[in-house]
């Protein structure tokens, strides 16, 4: 469904994604896992064209969407869910969702107001309140939820579990595995090891904008000095 | 032994809405205390009352017997209390070894001087507290261009510069990896232990407070919930509600993953 | 009793104008982060087209039509403006978006010259509306009226707009976090430049409908931008209500002033800005502003070091040459020197407390054309010595930049560089209005040296030490330690008030220290021309300052004296052409867009290149 073929991409002369090679099929859950600064909020940007590859190409079902504006992009189905809770403080919960809605794209779920209530029951309540006043757990819920009215057919998550309760952690886990079996795929950014274990077919290993390893939660478990090298817990 | 701080019945309210609801406690010398609790449960209103950026609505903290509740941050600073940040705050400006001198020179009163050159001031002292925590081999190197984990260890150094008696650290490893973070909080121990700091932290990684902290205490709703070992709070039913979570989903995939 | 209600009608009608400038750049801050200096020059452009349109179009159709076409034409303008201008700069720090708004209003002024000739312009009055109507015995005119009746409904129309509507909930995300609202599939540079018309717009739409109240010259740009500001100040950034609500306190206060308090109708404004900012910092509407939260983008400035001994003894050759200046050349270099050397004190002034303190103010001028007053004031009125003056200046000039940098100060960012430039305009309207002691317009004149110094090559002398005096002092400050401390509290507020810095106090001992050194240039200023007149006063030239500092180089320490050397060296030229405006605006423009390190930073660049420089290990 998303091809990334040999992507560098740089912040002025630093190069921060190094010859970046992967796919992610359709309905699967693949997780980038890498230590802070290793170049996955890069490579979600990447793919966003929100920082622009220098070389490489990102193909997404099949058409190349490489130097395209991010809102084009976006428009196309892919939904970014960006780290630190980028939500629209100043703006209500609704008005925050009026924000992301984009009109009905064939072949994916048509999100409403209610639908994403239930997704996420606690922000149902606070629909009329502002961004500021939601508590962090609930911010994070709002990035997704507000995604979700793109109607996205595949979503990043950029580490949906840094800083948030453990509680709020393992709702997210749910949310993602019930995307995940209403069809949607998703890539998501980690460094906590269970979390991506609990929901993730494939893994990424990135360490310094180099790819370390690619294959399946299986394979990785097969190997375990790789996930010792990597991703000391 | 009376203790370093002494909270007493802090509150803090926004309009109707109460953050710091009462709060009680004591921190001992040498203790290191970790703040948890879900967010938006106050401890980011908490921590800004010890530090001064935040007046308390009612309530005392007492430094050595001294009330610092609504002193100004500079001043709480001048009473011997250090602080790190969530997010670093450094001078991008500054090389890393005139980011310590630059407290140096505060703690000295010499931000006035035009007559002397700054960078020759108390740069051994500096030196020797990136020394501490092991930036001396970058001393002088540009701030703006230190990896993150770098930027936490110099904030560390600075906080250290007037050889405090307290250390308020918040979120200390925020937006570190797993190896980054332990060695952190070793050498916050390491410290702790040698200069006879005590230290008060708010943190979300749990491995970080159960492997380091000597006490911990839950925030929710704005009020003290528990406040005891860490075993204890480990298996505080309440807590475990509505913070910790019953740890079923993760624990489940880890004993398959060991199996 | 009828009075003053015709009064306060009176000051209804005014706000109107006034409103829509204010609320058009409350919505270009809001969305793009930039505060439009070239706001003023929209609001001049509309009311010039709408003149134009009014003598084609006939009647009363013709004259509503001409002003909403107006509008619409100044839009154009502005988006044309977002395009090659701003889009460029949307990520450069705040200073560089500033000065290339003003390199627009260069730009303007000139076309406007080219194209309407210099000569003002008296708005035609409204067909059906040229009456007036008495209101208990009062006659107020129908047009005002009519402005009354259109404000509100404007108004209400953009609060409308921007609160009830999905554009307008995009335009307040796109407030907040443009990158997102883009990665969520909104096409976000079509927004800003929709927005932007629209404040352009609106200013033209202004500028229009004064037209039969105050008809058209080229000064209103700069005349409405200060009271725009105050406007925006006092209403609060970003609010629509507060914006009109202030208009209409600035207006009818206006109105009652030139009937009570007819030499004090600028000054008033002021006061009743200060005092709302003393109680409310963000404004009587407006909320706090996260000021840079997502940081200035750029390539960080880098640590400074004393100057090695190569470069010392550079500067000693450079100083000796100087020096000697008087024995090897004529009267008109060593008055043309002279000139220059007093610019580079009030250029490398402006530079240390913006390069080192970040503090941008768009009104160092006061401190100038201050210390400039001073000296002529205590010459005219105290036969005061040409050596005792001098001293004087630079001490008052300090006094005021207390006072003026304490209310300031209270503020950050842009609303800082608003009230500095709000305070200039402050100072010369006192220059300008109070002429009994001042002269007004016709300035102070006969202040000339003492005896001794009367020769052109002594008063050389005078002003060579104490100017390169003032800049080495400067400089020494940069690198001692409270150029440190004031780096610190630029660099980050929080953690320097948090290791004890008082970062208020050491910027406003930087403010004074800045100000006290315009001063002294004011005072060898007034000396070396033996006259001063309000222009030196103006915002005009608080903005040559600031230009020549960017031009120079903000992120080094000599940009600011290489900056004004250069351009008081060239200006001579460059002002015989008759649209240099024009050039110096596109210039502007160009450097901006293409070479914002300036002149020293593009030659340190240079030297790096070709290996005349060490480049750090850390720029590498």
């Amino acid at each position: 469904m998303l091809e990334v073929k040999g992507v560098n991409s740089f912040y002025g002369k630093a190069h921060v994604l190094n010859d970046m090679n992967f796919d992610v099929s359709a309905g699967t859950v693949v997780a980038l896992l890498g230590r802070n600064g290793a170049g996955k909020t890069t490579t979600m940007k990447s793919i966003m064209q929100m920082v622009r590859p220098r070389s490489g190409s990102v193909i997404y079902k099949g058409q190349d969407i490489t130097n395209w504006p991010s809102h084009k992009v976006a428009r196309n189905g892919l939904g970014y869910v960006p780290e630190e809770r980028r939500i629209f403080t100043q703006l209500t919960v609704l008005e925050n969702l009026e924000v992301g809605r984009q009109p009905p794209r064939d072949g994916c779920t048509t999100w409403t107001d209610q639908m994403v209530f239930d997704l996420f029951p606690n922000l149902a309540e606070r629909r009329n309140n502002r961004g500021k006043a939601l508590s962090g757990g609930e911010q994070q819920m709002l990035t997704i939820a507000r995604t979700l009215m793109g109607n996205p057919s595949f979503i990043l998550l950029d580490e949906p579990s840094e800083g948030i309760a453990p509680v709020i952690v393992e709702q997210m886990a749910r949310v993602i595995l019930q995307l995940k079996s209403e069809g949607l795929t998703v890539l998501l950014s980690e460094q906590n090891l269970h979390f991506a274990q609990a929901v993730a077919d494939g893994v990424v290993i990135i360490e310094h904008g180099t790819q370390k390893f690619v294959g399946t939660l299986a394979e990785l478990q097969a190997q375990p000095d790789i996930r010792d090298q990597y991703l000391s817990v | 032994m009376s203790p370093i701080l002494s909270v007493r019945n802090l509150s803090r309210s926004f309009g109707a809405i109460k953050a710091v609801d009462d709060v009680s406690f004591d921190l001992a010398k040498g203790e290191l205390l970790a703040l948890i609790g879900p967010n938006g449960a106050g401890k980011s209103t908490c921590f800004n009352m010890l530090m001064g950026q935040l007046k308390p609505s009612s309530g005392t903290v007492q430094l050595l017997g001294k009330n610092i509740a609504g002193m100004q941050p500079r001043k709480i600073w001048r009473m011997g209390v250090g602080r790190t940040f969530q997010i670093t705050a450094t001078y991008a400006s500054m090389t890393v070894v005139e980011n310590v001198q630059m407290a140096l020179m505060s703690f000295h009163r010499k931000l006035y001087s035009l007559t002397t050159f700054a960078h020759t001031l108390y740069r051994d002292e500096a030196l020797s507290l990136l020394d501490t925590v092991g930036m001396v081999d970058q001393a002088e190197r540009h701030c703006a261009v230190l990896a993150y984990g770098d930027l936490k260890r110099l904030e560390l150094a600075v906080a250290l510069a007037h050889d405090p008696i307290l250390l308020l650290m918040d979120e200390p490893t925020a937006g570190m990896a797993p190896r980054e973070r332990i060695a952190l909080m070793q050498l916050t121990a390491d410290i702790l232990d040698a200069k006879g700091v005590s230290v008060l932290f708010t943190e979300h990684d749990m491995d970080v407070v159960f492997s380091h902290a000597h006490r911990i205490m839950v925030l929710n709703r704005g009020q003290l919930i528990a406040n005891g070992s860490v075993d204890e709070i480990r298996n505080n039913p309440q807590v475990q509600e509505v913070y910790l979570g019953g740890g079923t989903l993760f624990n489940a995939v880890q004993e398959d993953a060991h199996a | 009793m009828g009075l003053f209600i015709a009064q306060i009608l009176t000051g209804l009608a005014n706000a109107g104008a006034l409103f829509m400038v204010a609320s058009g750049l409350s919505l270009i801050f809001g969305v793009t982060r930039v505060v439009n200096f070239a706001h003023g020059s929209f609001y001049m452009l509309g009311a010039y087209v709408g003149y134009s349109l009014m003598q084609v179009l006939p009647g009363m159709v013709g004259f509503w039509g001409a002003i909403l076409l107006a509008g619409i034409i100044v839009g154009l303008i502005g988006v044309i403006v977002e395009i090659c201008v701003l889009r460029p700069v949307y990520s450069a720090p705040e200073l560089f978006q500033l000065v290339a708004t003003f390199g627009v209003i260069l730009v303007i002024q000139d076309l406007v010259l080219m194209i309407w000739g210099p000569q003002d312009l008296l708005g035609p009055r409204a067909p059906g509306l040229k009456g007036v109507i008495r209101i208990m015995g009062e006659p107020v005119p129908q047009y005002d009226i009519a402005l009354i009746v259109i404000t509100p409904f404007v108004a209400f129309a953009l609060w409308y707009l921007i609160t009830k509507t999905r554009v307008g909930t995009l335009v307040r995300a796109a407030t907040q976090d443009r990158e997102m609202v883009s990665a969520l599939g909104v096409n976000q540079a079509w927004l800003f430049t929709g927005v932007f018309f629209l404040g352009c717009a609106l200013a033209g739409l202004g500028g229009a409908l004064q037209l039969p109240k105050g008809g058209a010259d080229l000064l209103m740009d700069f005349t409405i931008l200060g009271s725009v500001f105050v406007v925006v100040v006092i209403g609060g950034m970003g609010s629509l209500p507060g914006a009109y609500l202030a208009a209409v306190i600035i207006s009818v206060l206006n109105v009652f002033g030139v009937t009570y308090a007819p030499q004090s109708t600028l000054v008033l404004m002021f006061v009743v800005m200060v005092v709302v900012l003393m109680f409310r910092p963000f404004g009587l509407l407006g909320k706090e502003e996260v000021a840079g939260e997502h940081g200035q983008v750029g390539e960080p400035e880098r640590p400074i070091k004393p100057a090695g001994n190569r470069i010392r003894l550079l500067v000693a050759a450079g100083l000796v040459i100087l020096g000697l200046l008087p024995l090897y050349s004529g009267n008109f270099a060593v008055v043309l020197v002279t000139d220059i050397l007093i610019f580079c004190l009030f250029a490398a002034s402006l530079h240390f407390m913006l390069g080192q303190g970040g503090l941008v103010s768009f009104g160092h001028a006061a401190f100038f054309g201050g210390g400039a007053y001073a000296a002529a004031l205590f010459v005219t009125y105290a036969d005061t010595p040409m050596e005792l003056a001098l001293v004087l200046a630079p001490i008052c000039a300090g006094l005021a930049a207390i006072i003026i940098g304490w209310v300031c100060l209270r503020s950050t960012g842009v609303y800082f560089a608003m009230l500095t430039l709000a305070f200039g305009q402050l100072l010369w309207s006192l220059a300008f209005q109070w002429g009994d002691v001042t002269g007004g317009d016709d300035g102070l004149v006969n202040i000339w040296p003492s005896d001794w110094a009367s020769d052109n090559s002594v008063y050389y002398y005078i002003a060579f030490f104490l100017c390169t005096g003032g800049i080495l002092l400067l400089r020494q400050a940069a690198h001692a330690p409270f150029g440190y401390a004031m780096r610190a509290a630029r660099d980050s507020a929080r953690q320097a008030e948090a290791m004890g810095i008082n970062t208020k106090r050491v910027q406003l001992v930087a403010f004074t220290f800045a100000g006290i050194m315009a001063g002294l240039a004011g005072g060898l200023f007034v000396f070396s021309k033996g006259s001063i007149f309000p222009n030196e006063l103006e915002t005009a030239r608080s903005f040559d300052a600031l230009i020549v500092v960017f031009l120079g180089g903000v992120k080094t320490l000599s940009g600011g004296w290489v900056g004004a050397a250069f351009f008081e060296g060239i200006k001579d030229y460059l002002t015989r052409f008759e649209y240099w405006r024009l050039a110096l605006g596109l210039s502007i423009i160009i450097v901006v867009i293409l070479g914002p390190e300036g002149i020293v930073g593009s030659l340190r660049k240079a030297g790096e290149r070709f290996g005349l420089l060490k480049v750090p290990e850390d720029a590498k």
